[in-house]
């Protein structure tokens, strides 16, 4: 076994040129310490997207994407194909499982100040990746064509609508017209399996290759504390130690996915209907809601501006420095200015919880 | 010798910058015509507006007082009010505030969007939550057996 081991990198070798995949393999380390927990989430949400483009895939072999059709093939799939209500469920709760750890990981990055030089670019691309997800979750939720989706849609793309100049342009783009129609639902499936993928797979590439150039981020507090002998500088190989603890927790996400599917499949709804009054206690998914409770407190009006429209920009405006926070945030590890910023994340953190919680009521 | 270099340098760079600037605007002009069929492309052709101004909301007998009815008016849904006093209203039922589709609360006698929990009054009057217009009101008229909902020109 380990003769074959030896000759088959071996082999390898020979070709990517000595010794580069075993170095590729043992360069990376991670660091030990008391929030090396953290660590994990980004592995978590790949192990998660993986989960999702493989069930994806399956899925494809029995939806179709028009308004006639593609409420009654999730139908179809869910009650007469064998192990389809499985393999859908999986892809909506891994679909938000995917979400929540996502943003785990970006809180504690934040927290941790992980995006301080000269991890900028990582931060970067991860909160595009971000952004992709978010679109994954709006494109995906519209797919079975329920009344859910139908309204949620109608929504998100009216938000877009408002925009200033070019929300005209936008809406059309997004909805394949003035309403939200079939042209809409063909839209939404083409970036859902086409554009966003690939987008995703551009971003995850670069991700993953500035983490493996650049190594871990060690907290500051914890960098100060080595340096100053504190504490010993403690790491641990990401191949094989630190991958078999990601893969155990992968392994349980895997039992969770398959248990919640079971004991939670996911609901189908009813079918959208134009012509039909948006229902009581509708809402959008729970990674929208804090968004969606604070369009419903803004009044139509503050101060000549409709209330939607503040909203939109105030959301907007945040993102963006939530974004740049590398290049806000320099005088990290000490001074009022990174205290600010521990600041700002506390607020957006409890911000997203408490409407989330309002909207639950 | 620099100076006498210099001098003859100079025709050779104007003449290069000349290709450059030809060379490079003849690749800005095709990539624009690359991408002007595409961006044409995205957005679709605008659908014909339905023409007909008047619709069939409902039958006379259909909708009891202090109830409501969405229908459809051209390509979009409207909303088909008898009062409590026995009267009927018809409104958009698209909300001003972010394209939902409205309904009639019993409970209420108001318009309300389950979206966002905006209320109209009976006139259309966006009085509470976050719509920013009133809903536009169309005329109705019974007309033997029919309730026509006509819109204004």
């Amino acid at each position: 076994m380990s003769r074959l081991y030896r000759r088959t990198l071996a082999w390898f070798d020979e070709r990517f040129g000595a010794g580069s995949v075993e170095e590729f393999l043992r360069h990376k380390t991670i660091p030990v310490h008391r929030h090396s927990l953290w660590y994990y989430f980004g592995g978590m949400t790949l192990f998660l997207f993986i989960i999702q483009v493989l069930t994806g895939i399956l899925l494809l072999l029995y939806y179709r994407p028009t308004p006639n059709d593609a409420f009654e093939s999730v139908q179809y799939m869910v009650t007469q194909v064998r192990f389809g209500w499985l393999i859908r469920s999986i892809h909506s709760w891994s679909a938000n499982l995917m979400i929540f750890a996502a943003f785990v990981h970006m809180f504690s990055v934040y927290f941790l100040k992980a995006y301080r030089k000269p991890r900028e670019l990582t931060w970067i691309s991860g909160m595009l990746l971000l952004f992709v997800v978010l679109g994954f979750g709006f494109s995906g939720y519209l797919l079975p064509w329920n009344t859910l989706a139908f309204f949620a849609t109608k929504v998100g793309t009216e938000m877009a609508g408002s925009v200033p100049i070019i929300g005209k342009w936008l809406l059309i783009f997004l909805r394949g017209g003035e309403e939200v129609t079939g042209a809409t639902l063909t839209r939404f499936f083409g970036f859902h399996v086409a554009v966003l993928p690939g987008l995703a797979t551009m971003l995850l590439a670069i991700h993953l290759f500035l983490v493996q150039q650049l190594g871990m981020s060690v907290p500051p507090g914890v960098e100060r504390a080595i340096a100053e002998g504190r504490k010993p500088a403690r790491s641990t190989p990401f191949f094989p130690n630190f991958l078999l603890r990601d893969i155990i927790g992968w392994y349980a996400a895997l039992g969770a996915l398959g248990a919640l599917a079971a004991v939670f499949p996911w609901e189908l709804g009813t079918k959208a209907d134009a012509f039909a009054s948006a229902p009581a206690g509708i809402r959008p998914e729970w990674y929208f809601l804090f968004m969606f409770q604070t369009l419903k407190y803004l009044p139509a009006k503050v101060l000549f501006v409709d209330g939607e429209l503040l909203g939109i920009f105030g959301f907007s405006v945040a993102a963006l420095v939530w974004v740049a926070v590398p290049f806000l945030d320099r005088r990290i590890g000490f001074g009022r200015v990174t205290r600010f910023f521990t600041g700002l994340g506390v607020f957006a953190l409890g911000y997203m919880i408490v409407l989330s919680l309002l909207a639950l009521r | 010798m620099p100076s006498s270099e210099q001098r003859a340098d100079k025709p050779i760079q104007t003449g290069r910058r000349w290709v450059n600037v030809l060379l490079g605007s003849g690749l800005v002009a095709s990539v624009v015509s690359f991408l002007y069929p595409a961006i044409r492309y995205i957005i679709p052709p605008p659908v014909a507006e339905s023409t007909s101004r008047s619709v069939v909301a409902a039958k006379v007998d259909e909708l009891k007082r202090n109830s409501g009815k969405v229908f459809k008016f051209g390509s979009k849904p409207a909303l088909l009010v008898r009062t409590a006093d026995g009267t009927y209203r018809a409104f958009s039922a698209v909300c001003t505030h972010l394209n939902c589709t409205v309904q009639y609360r019993e409970d209420l006698h108001q318009i309300w969007c389950a979206c966002h929990n905006g209320l109209y009054d009976l006139e259309g009057r966006n009085v509470s939550g976050p719509p920013p217009r009133p809903l536009q009101m169309f005329e109705v008229h019974v007309q033997g057996e029919d309730v026509v909902v006509t819109r204004s020109a």
